[in-house]
């Protein structure tokens, strides 16, 4: 992968002069590099990494496994895309195993998630079964610790 | 105190009148101060790989806890076999050419230990890592330091060599890339100073514990240039390629008599290696190209940065070419590098290491090293220009 996208991913607000000196590129390229990449919908979005934990959020996150039959036409793409249009649906893969589908679903609450997966994406013609767990703790997202702290133990000269 | 007198003369005069290193002066006083950031820092600011601890952990759990064979776990040397002979085009005999040591700097005494009789004379390359003269000194050599040069990429040089070397040099001691100018030699230079090992006989020990770590083009053992397997040492180790420098783990790769020699020092002294740092290695040498080659991209683009910030802030350069170190000159400021280094620390919280700890031509320059995180870096870089500006 482009070594620009991987220091975008680390840190999407690095600013372009930056990127420019750790690349060995001029600014001009670097922008240009970046608007040719959202260009083309490779980059689709900058976001923060937050450790939803500390903020007391009136949330809860279900993972819910979704068994659909493919369709004669499209195979497993109509419903998968149909089921991620839901705003509730933050994620959606479709996966090998026993399940076809894997959905990160949010709510404010249990009961509103139940809801959604009843009432919603149930009745979805194609969905045969779902299967749905609550996220307790967050370890680790997007690659980042949640809750240990990084510190360094190396002495502050050394040869 | 007239006790303390008598003792201090009951010292090994050698021992007693080689200085501390300097390095050691100064992380006493960095050490005392709040919020400094550090470029002085000659280790990896990358954790060892998760795996490589982890199986460590395991190891422990499994009971290696015990003393290995003198040489290293065969299974650790067979490993290193095929490692080296992968990466630096040499083979060696796991059960009688590679000997497994307590850091590259356990390997480098013994080396000089089982080769050197009093008197005899090594040359050896400034600015270098700051145990080389030391060493030679602790087993009974006469240090010959040959200059390097900015001006010419800090490389050296066989006329350089040539001017030092008298019939009664043994060994030549080669460090690239180096530490503390991040120098590094090319296949033509390297060739150069093959040739003149082979006319005069010499030595070779070369210590190439930056290998995995070249920005701009892969490195080059002089190991695998013709007719130098046979007259040199290996030494490599795992602290700067997979950050491990706390486990204290290197190998030194040879023919084997000098394997022999060099192992008789060992056993009689260190015995083995630690038997949990060589587990650590095996495991280590499992997917060198995934853990080394991700540190190296990060190592990269830092250089690039520190690079392009010393030019924006006019402050002179040679580009880094491996290792972790910038070595600026700082010579137009009209300061010994000490005082330079002081002053930025006082002034600015900002640690670098003096170039005189790495040899008296060391000076008029500072170490920089960029194996600290990119905010650390941009921050340092900030005050720096800062502080220049005032000087």
């Amino acid at each position: 992968m482009d070594e620009l996208l991987k220091l975008l991913q680390v840190n999407a607000l690095e600013s372009r002069e930056n990127l420019a000196r750790l690349l060995n590129l001029t600014v001009v390229e670097v922008d240009q590099r970046i608007a040719e990449y959202e260009k083309r919908g490779v980059i689709r979005g900058y976001q923060a990494v937050l450790n939803e934990d500390q903020l007391d959020l009136n949330k809860v996150t279900a993972v819910i496994e979704v068994k659909v039959t493919p369709s004669r036409e499209g195979g497993f793409n109509p419903i998968a895309e149909r089921i991620s249009r839901f705003p509730e649906v933050r994620s959606a893969y479709l996966m090998s195993g026993a399940h076809d589908l894997l959905l990160f679903v949010e709510g404010r609450n249990l009961r509103e998630v139940a809801a959604f997966v009843s009432e919603r994406l149930s009745p979805l013609e194609g969905v045969l079964s779902t299967s749905t767990h609550f996220m307790l703790k967050t370890y680790k997202r997007l690659g980042v610790l949640m809750h240990q702290e990084t510190t360094d133990e190396r002495l502050s000269v050394t040869p | 105190m007239s006790g303390s007198l008598s003792l201090r003369n009951r010292i090994n005069t050698v021992v007693r009148d080689i200085p501390r290193s300097g390095i050691r002066d100064f992380f006493d006083i960095v050490s005392t101060m709040k919020d400094v950031i550090s470029l002085g820092i000659g280790e990896p600011d990358f954790d060892t790989p998760w795996h490589v601890r982890e199986s460590t952990v395991f190891a422990l759990e499994r009971g290696a806890t015990h003393y290995t064979s003198n040489l290293g776990y065969l299974e650790l040397r067979k490993a290193l076999s095929k490692y080296v002979s992968q990466n630096f085009g040499a083979e060696y005999n796991p059960e009688s050419e590679i000997l497994v040591t307590v850091g590259v700097s356990e390997a480098l005494d013994l080396a000089l230990r089982a080769l050197i009789n009093p008197g005899e004379e090594v040359l050896y390359h400034e600015p270098c890592y700051v145990s080389y003269r030391a060493t030679i000194l602790f087993a009974g050599g006469v240090p010959l330091a040959v200059e390097t040069k900015a001006e010419n990429g800090f490389r050296l040089t066989r006329a350089m060599l040539e001017a030092k070397c008298t019939p009664k040099t043994k060994v030549l001691m080669l460090n690239f890339p180096n530490n503390p100018t991040g120098a590094i030699m090319s296949r033509q230079d390297l060739e150069d100073i093959a040739a003149f090992a082979r006319e005069r006989d010499l030595i070779v020990i070369t210590d190439e514990i930056y290998a995995e770590l070249t920005y701009d083009t892969p490195h080059t053992s002089i190991v695998s240039l013709a007719g130098l397997k046979d007259r040199t040492i290996f030494l490599h180790g795992f602290s700067k390629a997979w950050a491990m420098t706390g486990f204290r783990l290197g190998y030194a790769c040879g023919p084997a008599e000098l394997i022999e020699a060099m192992m008789k020092v060992h056993q009689y002294t260190m015995l083995c290696a630690s038997s949990l740092a060589q587990k650590a290695a095996i495991e280590a040498l499992t997917r060198p190209d995934i853990d080394v080659g991700e540190m190296v991209a990060e190592y990269r683009r830092r250089r690039n940065y520190i690079a392009s910030a010393f030019a924006e802030m006019g402050l002179e350069c040679h580009r880094p070419l491996g290792a972790f170190y910038a070595f600026p000159s700082v010579a137009k400021f009209k300061l010994p590098a000490k005082d330079f280094a002081m002053k930025l620390l006082h002034e600015e919280k900002v640690a670098v290491v003096p170039g005189t700890a790495f040899g008296e031509c060391g000076e008029g320059f500072v170490r920089c090293a960029y194996a600290t995180n990119l905010d650390n870096i941009k921050e340092a870089m900030v005050r720096l220009k800062r502080f220049i500006g005032k000087l």
